[in-house]
């Protein structure tokens, strides 16, 4: 059977989830040709379970580059939003009214206000806005609030969008600018060179000179052929959604938003259990008491369906992003946070792989960082 | 339009939009509401629903039952005294 | 509490599968979200069985009934199963508004069937129902649709309904059957199977003397329901008329939701147009632990499914060690004789009554997803953009989001993105539905 013949690209994105799709949307915009391979249902789609936060605030203690790295994610949101809607007419749902993260005992209201101040010294001369706001006054804002409810942490930064509206707007946008996407597409081989990127999927030969791993939990095996390394493991998130209501949260909780058409989104869970996606009624019990300890009132709401997710996750928690330094060219982004640093993945990641180099602000997520730590 | 027969005597009494009803035991909320004529209107659009199927499958027949919202109506079996509204739009949410 | 079978639903099915294991000393539970035992087929049979409406055919499920009260199985009405663990064997159950977690070293299935979504324009106007609406609430409250009432569809259940909405002095006004012209020729080769459904056929015979007085229209095609805020006329290619109630029957398939959402193997059954959970002759499934038993596997009517509860219930017996393989043998071959029997008529009934592709993959207009009231073209659409599946379709439009988490809507989105990709549908795929089984509150889920 004679080799499929070879299709050239400026760019190879591979993986179509909130990661990879934001990518090759934002090479597309920089005006480079771009192939998006994805794989079937049957991949994890870490996408799909996402909760819908655009989240700044619990975000880079100790690390003030990420701080830095998301709340540039969060400020070019609004551009991102904007250039979606024109282009594809959808509306992704975005909403940043600055959100709240609730504190269930002193004790919590405590380690969290301590956490606040130590970002806020960390974000040195870049000014981190925050509050700790006790319950009668946080009873004005927020309707209903539980009596058990002893404050919680503010930022301005904070909001919400819709994760599968994003993820199909920015599918749109890629495709109407000239984007090919290629669906059923598991990659079966590659090779690298500097500069030069070959890959077999769905029986078809793709080339480029630039080749972008935006595949999630499959970077860990994609990596190593394109000179990179993308140690990322599965964390297990369970999320409960209710009926529709009237609208009645005015902001995002970190655990507990309202969407568009008016369901509660309720989570969230941190499991190491590997690649199950299995739910658990345990699980999904303390998320509900938490929940109702929040706000009495969803008490009364239906529970409609409910999900179980895994996290991409590094061993920090933090995203990675790399060149590879054998393979120039070939770039890795990994990250838990699809949403909230869609804004950044689109409008300033995609450009410096566009032109070939990312920016030193980029320098502390590079993989080597885990190598340094095994070795110390 | 629905008829109750003499072969099912009608012994439990419920209130639909606070209209008194009798209905035979062993009829469901739904069926209440379909012999009152009641239906709902949907949360997206308004437009109005009735009952389908019956048996638990379509949730078109939600409804408030004593005070609670969107109760799968065909699932739950008239009680005396049991007060059915219908459910207009979204249910409401927050604290009393 | 700990079980050895755990028994959803207690229709033919359960109820047989519990009489039979516990004639084998297991013990047993048996999950029902109805009020009393009977299934949808003979719901409220204890109430309803001196209803001369209902008919013959339906009082015989009360000495079903009455054998399952008899056997000393712990029956729980108004419970819902809402997660199942089918590794651990523990069942999350939600019943009197409480949740409680059960153990089970087996589980049987026996959810039943549904009706077949009939997508027709207007079939969500108030006034619209199924003709097994019809029947439950006939059943359940003796009560009978006023006003012109039309059934329209195909299959033994749609004669059936016209029967017993005359007996109880309420016919219809006019049905109209939608099996093509000619169909009935065409399905002659399956003649053969029908001499051993004989008392089936008979059955069918009957209902046809039975209701041959009653306004009929047969190969009617655009059926369509008009009014405004609820249904006031029932039109169709050749003609139309005024309408309070509709009665829609295109057949019934299993209802899959429980057994999607564990995972299990499910086969595309070409003859029914529907997927069935794969089971082998006894009703175990792809996971050691589960099995499945009656429509739930793929229609067959209550006789069969009361043979494979027999079957699934002597099979539990099996493998947890109170029956040996000598024993299961001799004591299986009279029930699987039976459901060969009971099944003899179904490829003709299949190839008879198989539904039009315009129930199967509507026009643009119509609504294919109630709960978030998306239409047909609205699928269509999105499969041209690059939805391949009815999961993939979720990133562009909610269905199957909503309250029945695609239980009404699965046969259509995939019938419709088939048809626009130009694959099989079987290809296509199908929801995958998470717990809760069935809604719960928050606080109900909190324990509180």
């Amino acid at each position: 059977m004679s080799a499929p013949r070879t299709e050239s690209f400026e760019a190879i994105v591979i993986g179509g989830g909130l990661v990879g799709a934001a990518i090759a949307w934002g090479l597309c915009r920089q005006g480079l040709a771009t192939v998006l391979l994805d794989e079937g249902d049957i991949a994890y789609r870490a996408s799909r379970g996402n909760f819908g936060l655009v989240w700044v605030q619990s975000k880079g203690l100790g690390a003030p580059w990420y701080q830095r790295w998301t709340r540039a994610s969060a400020g070019e949101w609004p551009r991102l939003a904007a250039d979606l809607a024109a282009r594809t007419a959808t509306d992704v749902g975005l909403q940043q009214p600055g959100g709240v993260h609730l504190c269930l005992s002193e004790p919590e209201f405590e380690a969290r206000a301590e956490r606040m101040a130590q970002m806020q010294r960390e974000a040195g001369n870049t000014p981190y806005e925050y509050r700790m706001i006790r319950a009668p006054e946080l009873r004005d804002m927020l309707p209903g609030l539980g009596p058990d409810v002893v404050g919680a942490s503010f930022t301005p930064y904070d909001g919400h969008a819709n994760p599968l509206r994003l993820l199909h707007a920015l599918h749109r946008a890629f495709t109407e600018a000239g984007g090919v996407y290629v669906p059923e597409a598991k990659v079966e081989e590659g090779a690298a060179a500097p500069h030069d990127f070959a890959v077999l999927a769905a029986g078809r030969r793709f080339a480029a000179p630039r080749l972008v791993l935006g595949a999630g939990l499959g970077n860990a095996e994609l990596a190593p052929c394109f000179g990179l390394a993308a140690p990322v493991r599965p964390q297990r998130g369970q999320v409960l959604v209710t009926e529709r209501a009237a609208e009645i949260l005015p902001m995002p909780i970190t655990t507990i938003r309202q969407t568009q058409e008016g369901s509660l989104m309720i989570g969230d869970s941190i499991e190491e259990v590997g690649f199950d996606l299995r739910q658990t009624p345990p699980v999904m019990q303390a998320i509900a008491d938490r929940a109702v300890r929040s706000f009495p009132w969803i008490g009364e709401l239906s529970i409609v369906r409910a999900w179980s997710a895994l996290r991409v996750m590094a061993p920090d928690g933090l995203p990675i992003y790399d060149q590879s330094a054998r393979f120039p060219g070939a770039f890795t982004a990994n990250c838990h946070s699809g949403v909230t640093l869609a804004g950044a993945h689109a409008l300033l990641l995609a450009p410096m792989i566009a032109q070939g180099a990312l920016d030193p602000m980029l320098d502390p997520f590079t993989a080597g960082r885990f190598d340094v730590r095994a070795a110390s | 339009m629905f008829a109750l027969r003499p072969e099912r005597p009608a012994t439990i009494e419920v209130a639909v939009e606070g209209q008194p009803l009798r209905v035979p035991e062993g009829a469901s909320a739904a069926v209440a509401m379909l012999l009152a004529g009641i239906g709902r209107t949907t949360a997206l659009s308004g437009a109005p629903r009735a009952p389908y199927c019956l048996m638990g499958v379509c949730f078109e027949c939600l409804a408030e039952i004593d005070g609670v919202a969107n109760q799968q109506a065909c699932m739950v079996p008239a009680r005396p005294g049991m007060r059915i509204r219908a459910q207009r739009g979204a249910r409401r949410a927050g604290p009393a | 509490m700990s079980y050895d079978l755990a028994i959803i639903g207690a229709g033919p099915a359960g109820m047989a599968a519990a009489v039979e294991a516990a004639a084998h000393g297991l013990r047993v539970v048996v999950l029902d979200e109805g009020g009393g035992p009977g299934g949808q087929i003979f719901r409220a049979v204890e109430q309803a069985a001196g209803d001369p409406a209902l008919g013959a055919d339906y009082a015989v499920g009360r000495a079903l009934v009455g054998a399952f009260r008899a056997a000393g199985v712990e029956y729980r009405p108004l419970a819902t199963l809402w997660h199942l663990d089918p590794d651990a064997g523990l069942l999350s159950v939600l019943a009197e508004g409480r949740t409680s977690t059960l153990a089970a070293r087996r589980v049987l299935l026996a959810t039943g069937a549904q009706e077949r979504p009939v997508p027709i324009p207007g079939w969500t106007l108030p006034g619209v129902l199924t003709a097994g609406a019809g029947q439950i609430l006939l059943k359940t409250a003796g009560v009978v649709p006023q006003g012109p009432t039309v059934l329209a569809g195909q299959g033994p259940l749609l004669r059936l309904v016209a029967a017993q909405l005359a007996r109880a002095g309420a016919p219809p006004a006019l049905i109209l059957e939608t099996t093509p012209p000619g169909r009935r020729r065409a399905v002659l080769r399956h003649l053969p199977g029908a001499w051993a459904g004989r008392g089936l056929l008979g059955q069918g015979l009957g209902l046809l003397l039975e209701t041959r007085g009653l306004p009929r229209r047969q190969g009617v095609r655009e059926l369509r329901a008009e009014g405004e805020g609820r249904l006031q006329r029932v039109v169709w290619d050749s003609g139309s008329i005024a309408a309070a109630t509709l009665l829609l029957h295109e057949g019934v398939i299993p209802a899959t939701h429980i057994s999607r959402a564990l995972g299990l193997d499910h086969a595309w059954d070409a003859a029914q147009q529907c997927w069935r959970p794969v089971t082998d002759a006894f009703g175990a499934s792809s996971h050691a632990q589960v099995a499945l038993a009656g429509d739930a596997t793929g229609i067959g009517g209550w006789e069969a499914a009361m043979a494979a509860g027999h079957l699934a219930g002597l099979d539990a017996a099996y493998r947890l060690g109170r029956l040996d393989g000598a024993g299961l043998a001799y004591r299986a071959g009279p029930w699987l004789a039976a459901r060969r029997r009971a099944l003899a008529l179904r490829p003709l009934l299949d190839a008879l009554y198989a539904p039009p592709a315009a129930i199967l993959a509507p026009a643009d207009a119509v609504i294919a997803c109630r709960c978030e009231e998306v239409t047909a073209g609205q699928v269509r659409q999105a499969a041209r953009l690059g939805a391949t599946g009815p999961n993939q379709l979720k990133a562009y439009l909610r269905c199957g989001m909503g309250p029945c988490q695609g239980r009404l809507c699965a046969p259509t989105v995939a019938a419709l993105i088939a048809e626009v990709r130009g694959v099989p549908v079987e290809s296509v795929g199908a929801y995958r539905p998470r717990a809760p089984y069935k809604p719960l509150t928050v606080a109900q889920l909190a324990g509180l």
